[in-house]
């Protein structure tokens, strides 16, 4: 098990966001979590890489046997989660190449391995260029400042490609994608699949599983997974509406 | 070497030290500078040092630094001048590097020189001595004594510093560097007085750095007057790297003729109670000023930058951008006022200071202030004032980076806009490696110049490469 989420709550000031989570993800998985705004489905990912905006009031995150709650969240970073932000900030005057070098060699470090060659380096980011058709010199650029939303996420799949994470968890990477972008993106994300990680996509719309085929679909409501079922479901929801989960609770 | 008995530096004192001397120490004096130096002490009698109840000097409390004793030597000693403490070197930058120790021009046997393309660098005592007329016309025509008691108090007393005339249409082929060196066996008190003059459409880059050689404390007042003729053009650097007892009052008086251009750029890294007033003045059209700075503060540092732009003519662009990061106890103040005048029309001006504060003891007091005399005019102001964005903190150690790397790129992103406006390019990289190093807290004051803090046998590190690849 990679990683196994058990009766999860947290809440932000004092206000109860989750509020019983139960998740298990092994390797070689795609997650799906779906529903509507406002229920959860960023809080989640953000308690799982460890903002400290959040209390996580009872339950626990197992990840790789560990207990999250007692990693930084650089260590969780190192230990190969990977978020993939709704909302990419802006960072002027860092720009990407120094932003990921930076962040290559911290994880090698971590993994007591020595810093990569400048050129290797190059190398490395030229070979994830091209996976994640990059041919643009976004790299030069500092991180995010002035991207259109498209070269956001785009940019966000390249670092995905990069740090090659054991647990990707990509928060509405499609919101906002234009349906070329979203095959990018979605590209991206199949290229890297593995037998040996795992992603949980977290999407308000059907669309992007027509690109990303998941194993699981869950549909979190008001801080609960109230269902879950393999792909169909995904249709299903997308034909009935979230009307229908209301109903049926 | 006779000994020597600080003292308070007192009005009073400073009067009694002029009478006694002033047959003899002003002796070499043009008529005009004669009349400004009478002048300007009658205006320093009248206003004294100023206080924190002056809304110039509200949040820079000199007292502390007034309080001491110092040494006040009107005379250059045989120490000042041998000593051969200017061995700067940048990389791959060839400047003609010019030293002063203690406020005196360290000449080196030769005083003043004068190129083949009419170019004079030199003392400012030796140029009044043989080229009287020429210093005459200039010094103290700029700077004025009724806006600074510090200025009146150097335009009385100062009678030696650095000269530097570049003939109209000449384009000097190096930089200058001016290194400003403090070094005594006392406290000293020290007031020196600068003078550049472009001549039409000349071209010069001046590189000034003030450093301390020790940990004794000073306190300087120097004044610079810096003039540019019609369609001239300055690049300006001045670096601050001095001790935590020094004191520096440096003014610097930028008079712009028409199309004249100027660039300049403060770096402060390091200091105890610092004070830099700019005064940009347009007596031309068409004139443009982008006025720079960055610093660095920690412990219980001081850095008070304040600038006054005169819009004087019609058609100017002038644009302030300060940006800086306080650490500890430190404390900071920006004071921007741009005056557009009545007839100034079509002027452009920009003011912004930004800062970050990394504790809650740090702080900051940041006043931009636009006085418009006249309709036709852009003009735009902004301060921001916080910490480091929570939320970039989040995103770089969500992406493995550890929280002292995240900080210092960060720290070092916000600086790198203001180190990527410096156009010569091995002094941009020795700035951004000296920032690197001050953000790290691993640069230190310098047995030589500000300069030689890392050398290329012995490289700034950085935990992090911000270099380009």
């Amino acid at each position: 098990m990679l990683l196994k989420i058990t009766n999860l709550h947290a809440a932000i000031n004092g206000k109860e966001i989750l509020k019983g989570i139960n998740l298990d993800v092994n390797k070689g998985e795609v997650h799906a979590i779906m529903g509507p705004n406002g229920t959860g489905k960023s809080t989640l990912a953000a308690v799982i890489a460890g903002r400290d905006l959040f209390d996580v009031t009872q339950g626990e995150i197992l990840y790789k046997r560990k207990n999250l709650m007692n990693l930084s969240v650089e260590e969780r970073a190192r230990e190969g989660i990977f978020i993939g932000f709704q909302y990419p900030v802006e960072i002027p005057g860092v720009s990407i190449t120094n932003f990921m070098r930076t962040a290559v060699n911290e994880i090698r470090a971590y993994k007591g391995l020595d810093p990569l060659p400048a050129g290797e380096f190059l190398k490395m980011m030229e070979k994830k260029k091209k996976l994640v058709e990059i041919t643009s010199d976004l790299t030069n650029r500092s991180v995010n400042e002035g991207f259109s939303g498209g070269e956001k996420k785009r940019n966000e799949i390249f670092q995905m490609a990069m740090l090659e994470p054991t647990l990707a968890i990509l928060d509405e990477t499609d919101s906002g994608l234009d349906i070329d972008a979203l095959r990018v993106v979605a590209n991206g994300v199949n290229k890297l699949r593995t037998p040996e990680n795992a992603f949980v996509v977290i999407t308000h719309y059907q669309r992007l599983l027509e690109y990303i085929i998941p194993d699981f679909v869950h549909i979190l409501y008001e801080g609960r997974i109230v269902k879950s079922g393999g792909k169909e479901l995904a249709i299903e929801l997308e034909e009935k509406g979230y009307d229908w989960i209301k109903q049926q609770l | 070497m006779d000994s020597v008995t600080p003292y308070r530096i007192t009005p009073e004192r400073l009067l009694d030290l002029f009478e006694k001397n002033r047959s003899e120490l002003f002796a070499n004096d043009p008529p005009d500078v004669h009349a400004r130096r009478e002048k300007a002490l009658e205006s320093f009698q009248k206003k004294g040092f100023p206080d924190k109840k002056l809304e110039d000097w509200r949040n820079t409390d000199l007292s502390e630094s007034l309080n001491r004793e110092y040494d006040y030597p009107l005379h250059r000693t045989e120490e000042d001048d041998q000593h051969k403490v200017f061995r700067c070197n940048i990389p791959h930058l060839d400047t003609a590097v010019i030293g002063q120790l203690n406020g005196w021009f360290v000449s080196k046997d030769v005083p003043l020189i004068e190129l083949g393309n009419g170019i004079i660098i030199g003392s400012l005592a030796e140029a009044m001595n043989k080229y009287p007329g020429l210093v005459e016309k200039h010094l103290g025509n700029y700077a004025s004594v009724e806006q600074s008691s510090f200025t009146a108090l150097n335009t009385a007393f100062a009678t030696d510093g650095t000269f530097i005339y570049i003939p109209d249409g000449v384009k000097s082929d190096k930089p200058v560097q001016l290194v400003n060196v403090i070094q005594h066996r006392e406290n000293i008190f020290i007031q020196s007085r600068n003078l550049i003059v472009l001549g039409k459409n000349a071209q010069l880059t001046v590189v000034h750095c003030d450093d301390s050689y020790d940990h004794q404390p000073s306190f300087s007042n120097v004044v610079t007057e810096i003039v540019l003729d019609e369609g001239a053009f300055l690049d300006h650097y001045k670096l601050q790297n001095l001790n935590n007892d020094s004191t520096l009052i440096s003014s610097t008086w930028f008079h712009l003729g028409k199309n004249a251009s100027l660039e300049s750029h403060f770096i402060t890294l390091n200091g105890g109670m610092l004070r830099n007033n700019t005064f940009v003045k347009f007596n031309g059209s068409f004139g443009n000023a982008n006025v720079y700075g960055f610093y660095l503060m920690d412990r219980q540092q001081h850095i008070d930058n304040n600038i006054f732009v005169d819009h004087a003519s019609p058609d100017c662009m002038s644009n302030e951008l300060f940006k800086g990061v306080l650490d500890e106890h430190a404390s900071g103040v920006f004071n921007g006022h741009v005056l557009v005048e009545r007839d100034a029309q079509r002027t452009n001006a920009y003011q912004n200071n930004r800062n970050i504060l990394l504790t809650d003891s740090a702080k900051i007091n940041s006043k931009p202030f636009l006085e418009i005399y006249n309709d036709d005019v852009k003009c735009s102001h902004g301060s921001s004032t916080g910490q480091l964005d929570p939320q970039a903190m989040f995103y770089l150690q969500q992406r493995g980076i550890g929280e002292e790397n995240a900080r210092m790129l960060l720290m070092y992103a916000f600086a790198d806009e203001i180190v990527n406006k410096i156009a010569i390019e091995p002094l941009q990289h020795r700035i951004e490696d000296m920032v690197k190093k001050r953000l790290q807290g691993e640069l230190q004051i310098c047995e030589q110049c500000v300069l030689h803090c890392s050398t290329p046998e012995h490289p700034a590190e950085f935990k992090i490469d911000v270099s380009k690849i």
